[in-house]
C-alpha cells in the first residue's frame, strides 16, 4: 500500500473516530455554552448510554436503531436528572465548587456502574453482518458507514432544532445572557434542563455507536473520550455547535494520522498538544469570535 | 456583578467576633476535636494484636487487582484461587485446620499492591501471600515479603524478573506458571518451523512488562532462527482503535504478526486487522486465552490464529477443574482462573508437607514441590523457584480452541 | 522573610514534638505497617496539597496539572539515585529543580489564560508530561521503573513536609504573598495597582511545582517501583480535592484536607467496591453544604481558642 492510499485509509479511520468525538463534543459545548460548566461527568453519560444500548440489545432483543433511540431517551432523562440534583443547587456557587461536584458525579457514575455490571468489559453482540466496500486499495466497512450516517442525521436534526424551533431560540438566548433571557420571559431552568437532555442524548448515541464499532464497553470507557471531546469542543470554538462538529472530526483525523505515521502511544499527547496550541494562539477556537473581557 | 457573585470567599480579615458569628465557636471546636480524635484513633487502630490467635485457621493473603485497569484479570485469578481453597476446606481442611483467605485490592497499581501487601502482612497477619496477577504489581511487593519473611506465590506473572533478580534467586518468591522465555521461544520456533515464516511484525502492549519482555524474547529467537523482524509497534492498554497502526503494519507485508498481549485488546486488534484485510497468521501468547476473545473478535476473524498457553481444554486431566469451576461460578474459567487454581493447589500441597503454618516451613516446602498434579498438569519447582510445566499451542478454529502442539520441557 | 519570628520557632518546636512522638510510636511497633505507610503518604500529600494551594488557593490560578510536576520530580529523582547513585538529598533537590523549571516554562505561556481554560490547559500539559515519560524506554516506559532503593524514611518525609509548610507560610505572609493574593482577588485591579502579575504568577507556579517535584521524589522512593499510571490527571484531581476540602487559601486547610482524604481512602480500603462511591457522594455533599472547605480562608492560628491562648501568653 503506497503512501497516498495509506493516508486515505487513515483519513477514513480518523473520520469514524472523529464523528464519535463530535457527538460527545456537541453535548459538552452546549452545556458549557449555557451554564459555563465543564461537565466532567459528560464522558460518563456517554458510558451509561453505551451500557443502556447494550442491555437493550441483549435483554430486549431489539435491533440497533430502536436500541439507539431507547438509549438516547433514557440517557437524556438521566442527564436532566443529574442537572437537577447536582448542578442546579450550585448555580450561584463559585466555579470551582461546581467543577468538583462534576468530578464527584463522574466518579459516582463510574463506580456505581462498576458495582452493578462489574469491571469486566462487555461485548456488544454483532448487530449486522460485516459489509466492506473496497475502493481501490482502501476499504470502508459497514459499521463506519453506519457511524457516518447516524452522526450526520443527528447533526442535521440538532441544527434544525437549534436554528428553527422556538426552544432552540430560547437555548441560544440563554447561552448569550441568562438574566436578560429571563427578563424576556424565558424559563431558564427549563431551557437548561432541555439542553442537558439533548446533550446527554447525543452522548448516548455516541456510546451505542462505539459499542457497535469497537465491540467492547467497560465502566471506565468514558474518561478519555470525554476529555478528548472537550478538546474537540475547544478546538472548534466552545459554545459553537458547528465548531464542535468540526473540532471532533479534525481531532479524530489528527489522532489517526499521528497513530499511523508516528506511534499510537503518542496519540493522546497529540490531542492535548493541539489543545494547548489552540488555547495559546486562538483561544476562542477555529470558528469562534474574540471577546474581550471588560472591566 | 458576576465577579462578586462568583466569589463566595470574601476578603476581609476576620476579627474574632466575626469569626465566631460566621462559623460558630462550637462547630469549629467540634470539628477540631473530631479531627484530633480521628487522628488518634487511626494511629492506634493498627497496633495491638487483639485478633484472637485462632489456631484453627491458616491465614492466607489474596492480594489482587479487584478494581482499576486490569480488574478482570485479578478477579479471575482470585476466583480460581478461591475454588481451590474452598475445595480443600470442604474436604476438612489441612490437618483439621481451615484456610482463611483474606483479600485485598491492589487497584491495578503497583504502589497500592505494596500498600495492600503491607496491610495483609502486618494487620491481617497472613502467613503466605498469593498474587497479584500482573508482573509490575508482584515486583512491588517482593521487597516487603522478603523483609517480613513471608512467602509469595505469583500465580500468573510470567516475567523472569519476579523470581530471579540480577542472577540471584529471590528466597521468598515462587510462581506457579511458566516464564516468558519459554513462551517466546515456543512461539518463535512455531513460527519459523511450522509456519515457515521468514518475516514478522511485533505489536506489543507497552503498558505491560509481560508484553514487552515477550516481544523481546520472540525477536531474539526469531532472528536467531533466521527470520527478520520488519516492524515493531506498540499500543496501550484500554485502547479501542487500532486501525491506524494496523494500516501501517499492513504495509510491511510480513508473514506473521506476533501480538503478545491480553485478550481484551487482542480481540479488538484481531477483529480490526481482519476488517482491514490482513489475512496472515496472527500469533499470540497466554494472555489470549479467554472465551471472551471470541465474543470480542468474532469466530471468523480468529481463524488462522495461534497462541501459546498453559493447557488445552480437550486435555482429560483438566476436565475436573473446568467442571468444578463452571459449577461454582456459572461461567467457564479462563487461563487466569486456571493459574489461580494452580497456585492454590501448590499452596495447599506445601502447607500439607510443611505440617504447620510457619512461613519459613511453607517456604521450604514450596521449593520442594515435585510432580504435583494441579489443575493444568503436573508441576515440579526448579531451582529458580519457577515451575517446570508443559506449554501448548492452541489454534482457533471457528471459535473453538484446538490443540495444535504440546511442548514438554525436560526437567 | 528575614527574621525567624517567634511564631515560626513555636511551630518548629511543635513539629519536633509531634515528630518525636510519632517516631517513638513507630519504633516501639505501636503503629502497624499499614498505618505507618499511610502516615508517609499523608505527609507527602500534605506537601502536594500545600504546594497546589499556593497556585490555586493563594494566587487563584486554576491548575490541574500537579501530577505532571510530581512525575517529573519522581522520575528525575529515581534515575539519579538508582542509575547514578547520587545521595538522596541531592536527588530530591534535583527533582524539585527539574519540576520548578517545568513550572516556570508552563507558567509563562499559559499566563494569558484564565479560569476554565487554564484548568484544561494545565490538565493537558500534565497528561502530555506523563505520556512523554511513558514513551521513554530508558525509564521503563509504560511498564514502570523498578529497583528503586527504599530511601524514604519517616524523618525525611516529616522534616521535608515541615520545611515546605514553613517556606510556603513565610512566602504567603510576605509582600510576595500579598501580591499573589491581590492577583487572586482581581487581576486587573492588581495590575492597575502596580503588581507585576506576570512575575508573581510565574513565581507561584515555580514554587508550587518545585515542592510537587520534591514530593514526587519522596513518593518514588517509598515503593520500589513507579509507574506513569500513578501520575494521571485523576491524581491531580485528588490533590485538588484535598486543597478544596481543606479550604482554598488556608495552609491549615491543606494539611487537614490531605489528612482527611488520605484517611478516608485508607479507612475504606476494606470495602473496595463502595470506596469510590462513598468518596464521590462525600465530595458532592461537601460542595453543597460547605463549599469553602473545612477551614475556608482561616488558618488555625486565627481561630478563637488559639487566639485566646496567645493572648494569655504574650502581648497582643
Amino acid at each position: 500500500m503506497d503512501f497516498a492510499s495509506q493516508f486515505v485509509q487513515q483519513l477514513i479511520n480518523g473520520i469514524s473516530l472523529g464523528s464519535i468525538y463530535a457527538l460527545i463534543a456537541l453535548g459538552y459545548t452546549m452545556i458549557y455554552g449555557i451554564i459555563k460548566l465543564i461537565n466532567f461527568a459528560h464522558g460518563d453519560i456517554y458510558m451509561v448510554g453505551a451500557y443502556i444500548g447494550f442491555f437493550a440489545i441483549t435483554m430486549m432483543h431489539v435491533s440497533i436503531v430502536p436500541a439507539l433511540l431507547i438509549s438516547m431517551i433514557i440517557t437524556g432523562l438521566l442527564g436532566m436528572l443529574v442537572e437537577r440534583l447536582a448542578y442546579k443547587p450550585l448555580r450561584q456557587a463559585p466555579r470551582i465548587s461546581v467543577l468538583i461536584t462534576a468530578i464527584g458525579v463522574s466518579f459516582f457514575l463510574e463506580y456505581t456502574m462498576m458495582y452493578f455490571v462489574s469491571p469486566t468489559p462487555r461485548t456488544f453482540p454483532g448487530v449486522f453482518d460485516d459489509v466492506a466496500l473496497h475502493f481501490g486499495s482502501f476499504m470502508v466497512n459497514g459499521q463506519q458507514l453506519l457511524i457516518f450516517g447516524i452522526t450526520f442525521i443527528l447533526m442535521v436534526v440538532l441544527t434544525y432544532i437549534v436554528q428553527k424551533t422556538k426552544i432552540g431560540k430560547a437555548m441560544r438566548a440563554v447561552s448569550f445572557d441568562v438574566e436578560t433571557a429571563q427578563l424576556m420571559g424565558i424559563d431558564a431552568d427549563r431551557v437548561i434542563s432541555i439542553t442537558f437532555g439533548i446533550g446527554s442524548a447525543l452522548a448516548a448515541a455516541a456510546g451505542v455507536l462505539v459499542g457497535v464499532y469497537y465491540n467492547s464497553i467497560d465502566p471506565l470507557m468514558g474518561i478519555m473520550p470525554g476529555l478528548k471531546a472537550f478538546v474537540a469542543a475547544v478546538l472548534g470554538g466552545i459554545g459553537i455547535l458547528p465548531g464542535a462538529m468540526a473540532g471532533g472530526l479534525i481531532l479524530g483525523v489528527i489522532e489517526a494520522l499521528v497513530s499511523g505515521f508516528i506511534s499510537s502511544t503518542f496519540r493522546d499527547a497529540a490531542a492535548f498538544a493541539i489543545l494547548i496550541l489552540v488555547l495559546l494562539f486562538k483561544p476562542s477556537g477555529l470558528l469562534g469570535k474574540n471577546t474581550r473581557e471588560k472591566v | 456583578m458576576d465577579v462578586a457573585k462568583r466569589n463566595l470567599l470574601c476578603t476581609e480579615n476576620f476579627s474574632k467576633g466575626e469569626l465566631v458569628m460566621r462559623f460558630g465557636k462550637r462547630s469549629l471546636r467540634v470539628a477540631g476535636m473530631l479531627l484530633g480524635a480521628a487522628m488518634l484513633s487511626s494511629v492506634f487502630t493498627g497496633c495491638g494484636d487483639d485478633q484472637a490467635k485462632n489456631s484453627k485457621e491458616i491465614r492466607v493473603g489474596a492480594n489482587f487487582e479487584m478494581s482499576g485497569n486490569v480488574a478482570n484479570y485479578g478477579n479471575a485469578t482470585f476466583e480460581g484461587l478461591q475454588l481451590a481453597i474452598d475445595e480443600v476446606n470442604e474436604a476438612g481442611g489441612i490437618n483439621g485446620k481451615t484456610i482463611k483467605l483474606i483479600k485485598a485490592d491492589s487497584k491495578s497499581e503497583a504502589s497500592e499492591a505494596a500498600n495492600a501487601a503491607t496491610k495483609l502482612i502486618s494487620d491481617d497477619k497472613v502467613k503466605v501471600l498469593v498474587g497479584p496477577a500482573t508482573t509490575g504489581s508482584v515486583l512491588a511487593e517482593v521487597q516487603i515479603a522478603t523483609d517480613n519473611k513471608v512467602p509469595i506465590i505469583a500465580p500468573c506473572a510470567t516475567s523472569p524478573k519476579v523470581t530471579v533478580e540480577n542472577g540471584k534467586v529471590q528466597p521468598y518468591v515462587f510462581r506457579s506458571c511458566f516464564i516468558d522465555p519459554l513462551q517466546g521461544d515456543v512461539m518463535a520456533t512455531f513460527a519459523t518451523k511450522t509456519l515457515k515464516a521468514k518475516t514478522a511484525v511485533i505489536y506489543t502492549d507497552s503498558s505491560s512488562d509481560y508484553s514487552k519482555s515477550l516481544g523481546q524474547v520472540f525477536k531474539e529467537k526469531f532472528e536467531a532462527a533466521g527470520g527478520k523482524v520488519l516492524m515493531e509497534e506498540a499500543f496501550l492498554q484500554k485502547d479501542q482503535d487500532f486501525k491506524a497502526t494496523l494500516t501501517k503494519i499492513k504495509t510491511a507485508n510480513a508473514d506473521v504478526i506476533f501480538i503478545p498481549a491480553y485478550y481484551e485488546e487482542v480481540g479488538k486488534i484481531v477483529k480490526q486487522a481482519r476488517e482491514l484485510g490482513i489475512t496472515v497468521p496472527l500469533l499470540g501468547t497466554d494472555g489470549w486465552d479467554d472465551t471472551k476473545v471470541v465474543d470480542i473478535a468474532g469466530a471468523a476473524p480468529l481463524n488462522n490464529t495461534f497462541f501459546s498457553s498453559h493447557y488445552s481444554e480437550q486435555d482429560k486431566d483438566v476436565q475436573g477443574f473446568i467442571e468444578a469451576f463452571k459449577k461454582k461460578y456459572n461461567h467457564a474459567p479462563n487461563v487466569f482462573a486456571a493459574l489461580g487454581y494452580d497456585a492454590g493447589k501448590m499452596l495447599i500441597d506445601a502447607i500439607k508437607r510443611a505440617g504447620s503454618d510457619d512461613p519459613e516451613k511453607i517456604c521450604k516446602a514450596l521449593a520442594e514441590t515435585k510432580d504435583l498434579q494441579v489443575g493444568t498438569g503436573k508441576i515440579t519447582m526448579d531451582k529458580d523457584h519457577n515451575p517446570i510445566k508443559s506449554a501448548v499451542i492452541l489454534e482457533m478454529k471457528d471459535g473453538v480452541k484446538v490443540l495444535k502442539e504440546k511442548i514438554t520441557p525436560k526437567a | 522573610m528575614n527574621t525567624i519570628r517567634k511564631n515560626d520557632l513555636l511551630l518548629i518546636g511543635l513539629g519536633i514534638v509531634v515528630f518525636a512522638v510519632l517516631q517513638g510510636m513507630m519504633t516501639e511497633g505501636l503503629i502497624g505497617s499499614f498505618w505507618k505507610l499511610n502516615i508517609f503518604i499523608i505527609c507527602i500529600n500534605v506537601i502536594l496539597s500545600a504546594s497546589l494551594n499556593l497556585i490555586n488557593g493563594y494566587t487563584g490560578q486554576f491548575s490541574l496539572g500537579h501530577a505532571g510536576f510530581m512525575a517529573v520530580g519522581a522520575y528525575v529523582g529515581v534515575v539519579l539515585t538508582t542509575n547514578f547513585h547520587w545521595p538522596f538529598l541531592l536527588a530530591l533537590v534535583a527533582g524539585g529543580a527539574a519540576a520548578a523549571l517545568l513550572g516556570c516554562l508552563i507558567g509563562l505561556p499559559t499566563l494569558r489564560l484564565n479560569g476554565d481554560y487554564l484548568a484544561i490547559a494545565t490538565l493537558g500539559l500534565g497528561e502530555i508530561i506523563r505520556i512523554v515519560i511513558m514513551n521513554i524506554q530508558y525509564v521503563g516506559g509504560a511498564a514502570g521503573f523498578t529497583g528503586i532503593p527504599h530511601l524514604t524514611t519517616f524523618p525525611w518525609v516529616f522534616f521535608v513536609m515541615l520545611f515546605t509548610l514553613i517556606v510556603i507560610k513565610n512566602f504567603v505572609n510576605s509582600t510576595h504573598g500579598r501580591a499573589c493574593i491581590a492577583i487572586r482577588e482581581n487581576e486587573i485591579a492588581a495590575e492597575a495597582m502596580g503588581v507585576n502579575t506576570t512575575k508573581y504568577k510565574v513565581i507561584a507556579f515555580t514554587i508550587g511545582a518545585a515542592f510537587a517535584g520534591v514530593a514526587g521524589g519522596l513518593f518514588a522512593h517509598c515503593f520500589y517501583i513507579i509507574n506513569p499510571s500513578s501520575f494521571t490527571f485523576m491524581q491531580s484531581f485528588n490533590y485538588l480535592i484535598m486543597v478544596v476540602m481543606g479550604g482554598l487559601g488556608s495552609l491549615t486547610g491543606s494539611i487537614a484536607g490531605a489528612f482527611v482524604v488520605t484517611f478516608i481512602s485508607a479507612a475504606l480500603a476494606s470495602w473496595p467496591e463502595f470506596r469510590m462511591i462513598i468518596y464521590a457522594l462525600a465530595l458532592i455533599l461537601l460542595m453543597f453544604y460547605r463549599p469553602q472547605g473545612l477551614f475556608g480562608y482561616i488558618e488555625l492560628t486565627q481561630i478563637g481558642i488559639v487566639q485566646r491562648l496567645k493572648l494569655k501568653g504574650g502581648h497582643k
